[in-house]
């Protein structure tokens, strides 16, 4: 029996969604290991290395730790909000890598499984090429918000709605220079699709980094804050606000805001790495042989992801947290203007 | 009146502050390849100072009896109050008392080593033992037993307290009442 090539695609559509979702809570775990592994040895620590050979199942004994948790919810809280905070957050930042590209197309050969016929088929490496790719992460980033807030406001306690309240504004305020620092890029590929935008950074000199240095800065520094990591983590930094948002949380709710915030940080990477670092393209990709190509591909776009997170876990323990009036300073005042000159000055470039 | 600090205008590669960035980070890249400090405890140890006031031990003579002669001279001189001591008479020669019971609760002490300087005979003693971990607060009280064993379990450390204090007793305490020269100094009695 041959089978239906639609049902074929929504079949391989539903493995790639699986193997994402596995990659990505993986990493997630992992993250965490590899957050506690830099941070201790940046302070000439050592880090979590008992549990499994290097501790590498450290991530595994959390996870049984945070289960076994008590779960409280305080008896003032809006007991409706305060359990789907956490999925708000967590939900949008995984729907962000249905449109990231992971590898170019591949070519499944035919082969029969079970009595079925399958035929040959084209896929590419990515679960959906929207047409409107960057505006959809761009809505995705901004639905994270309403967890945090309504994470904060639901759990009825000052310190959380402190710290919902100035994550809204504060990633209201940098998703503007967020969107506008990609903005040059969108005016150069001429399409909001991930994989034009990958297809148009084909060679080497052609990554955007080289043509939209500003824009990586730009979309870096406001990535950072879209994600609350340091030092733009004003949402939950401990010295003034407990744990902001979270702190009523616990077991596996709580652990569910850190999947999401690790998740988002594995998003905002894998988007630096696709927008202004080739995507999936590598240099050299020529000299590699044609059955290797796809593999050498995916695995440079997995180290371009990675150096990112090891980015965002160096900053975290290299520099201090900005003051709040600071913070708002500068993505209004610098971001903002820096990345609207950056619009203008693409558009007198490509008129040149 | 109120001084006026004039602030130094700050330059433009100071106000871009990316520089600062960079050094910090560069800085914090370095460290990430440093000697480590942490020491993996249960396999290195780490070598205590003599003198250590570690876990307390009950010292043996030359004949492996217990030398404590149950003064209670450390229970007195114990600020935290953590020893108990019960003597009972002994057909030993050499002493009248021995302790029954002797008791320490590890969980009181406060490791100050006065017990130790307290103690005439040389009897109670503090080891570079740190292993001071039990489940209950019952193991936590030592009773004498557990502090003979620690003598044996420490025979060869070198720079117990004890040790150490009877060193520099010599060398500082002044002598006693019948050690001294008599009065009038050594031209003898003067009638």
């Amino acid at each position: 029996m041959i089978v239906d090539p639609m049902i074929l695609e929504g079949a391989i559509a539903l493995v790639k969604i699986g193997i994402l979702l596995g990659v990505v809570f993986t990493t997630v775990a992992y993250l965490t290991f590899m957050e506690r592994r830099v941070s201790a040895m940046i302070q000439d620590r050592l880090g979590p290395n008992r549990v499994g050979p290097l501790g590498l199942l450290q991530p595994l004994a959390d996870g049984i730790k945070f289960m076994w948790k008590e779960e409280f919810i305080p008896a003032s809280a809006d007991r409706t909000l305060f359990a789907i905070a956490p999925a708000l957050i967590l939900v949008p930042a995984l729907l962000i890598f249905a449109v990231i590209p992971v590898g170019g197309e591949v070519t499944i050969p035919a082969f029969t499984l079970f009595g079925l016929q399958i035929q040959e088929i084209t896929t590419s490496l990515q679960i959906i090429d929207l047409n409107v790719g960057i505006l959809y992460i761009l809505g995705m980033t901004s639905i994270a918000v309403y967890g945090i807030a309504l994470g904060g406001w639901s759990a009825n306690n000052k310190f959380t709605l402190l710290g919902g309240i100035r994550s809204s504004a504060q990633m209201i305020s940098y998703e503007l220079s967020l969107g506008l620092s990609i903005v040059g890029i969108l005016m150069l590929t001429g399409s909001l699709q991930m994989s034009r935008i990958v297809d148009a950074q084909g060679t080497f000199l052609d990554w955007f980094i080289f043509r939209q240095p500003l824009a990586f800065l730009i979309f870096v520094i406001a990535a950072f804050a879209e994600n609350n990591r340091l030092p733009f983590d004003l949402v939950e930094c401990e010295q003034e606000l407990v744990g902001g948002f979270h702190t009523e949380y616990s077991s596996m709710r709580f652990s569910m805001f850190m999947i999401a915030e690790y998740a988002s940080m594995i998003a905002a990477s894998a988007l630096m790495a696709t927008l202004f670092f080739g995507g999936w393209h590598m240099p050299f990709e020529d000299l590699v042989g044609p059955g290797l190509v796809t593999l050498y591909q995916v695995a440079g776009f997995l180290v371009k992801t990675g150096f990112f997170l090891f980015l965002y876990i160096w900053v975290r323990w290299s520099l201090p947290r900005f003051r709040y009036d600071q913070l708002m300073a500068i993505g209004w005042k610098v971001l903002l203007p820096l990345a609207l000159l950056n619009v203008v000055f693409t558009g007198i470039w490509m008129l040149v | 009146m109120a001084i006026v600090v004039e602030a130094r205008k700050m330059t433009l590669a100071e106000r871009l502050y990316l520089p600062a960035v960079i050094k910090g980070m560069l800085l914090t890249l370095t460290h990430l390849f440093k000697k480590k400090v942490t020491m993996q405890y249960p396999e290195v140890q780490k070598v205590l100072p003599p003198g250590y006031r570690g876990a307390h031990r009950l010292n043996k003579d030359e004949q492996d009896r217990i030398k404590c002669v149950a003064c209670e001279m450390c229970a007195v001189a114990c600020p935290a109050d953590c020893i108990t001591i019960e003597g009972t008479e002994t057909e030993w020669d050499d002493r009248e008392k021995i302790p029954r019971t002797f008791q320490i609760d590890m969980l009181r002490c406060i490791f100050c080593g006065m017990c130790v300087e307290a103690c005439p005979e040389d009897a109670i003693d503090m080891t570079d033992n740190i292993d001071l971990v039990a489940t209950t607060r019952e193991e936590m009280i030592w009773d004498r037993d557990r502090l003979l064993k620690n003598y044996d379990d420490t025979r060869n450390q070198e720079g117990t307290l004890g040790q150490v204090l009877r060193k520099s007793r010599k060398a500082f305490t002044r002598p006693r009442g019948d050690q001294l020269p008599a009065p009038g100094g050594p031209g003898g009695h003067t009638h």
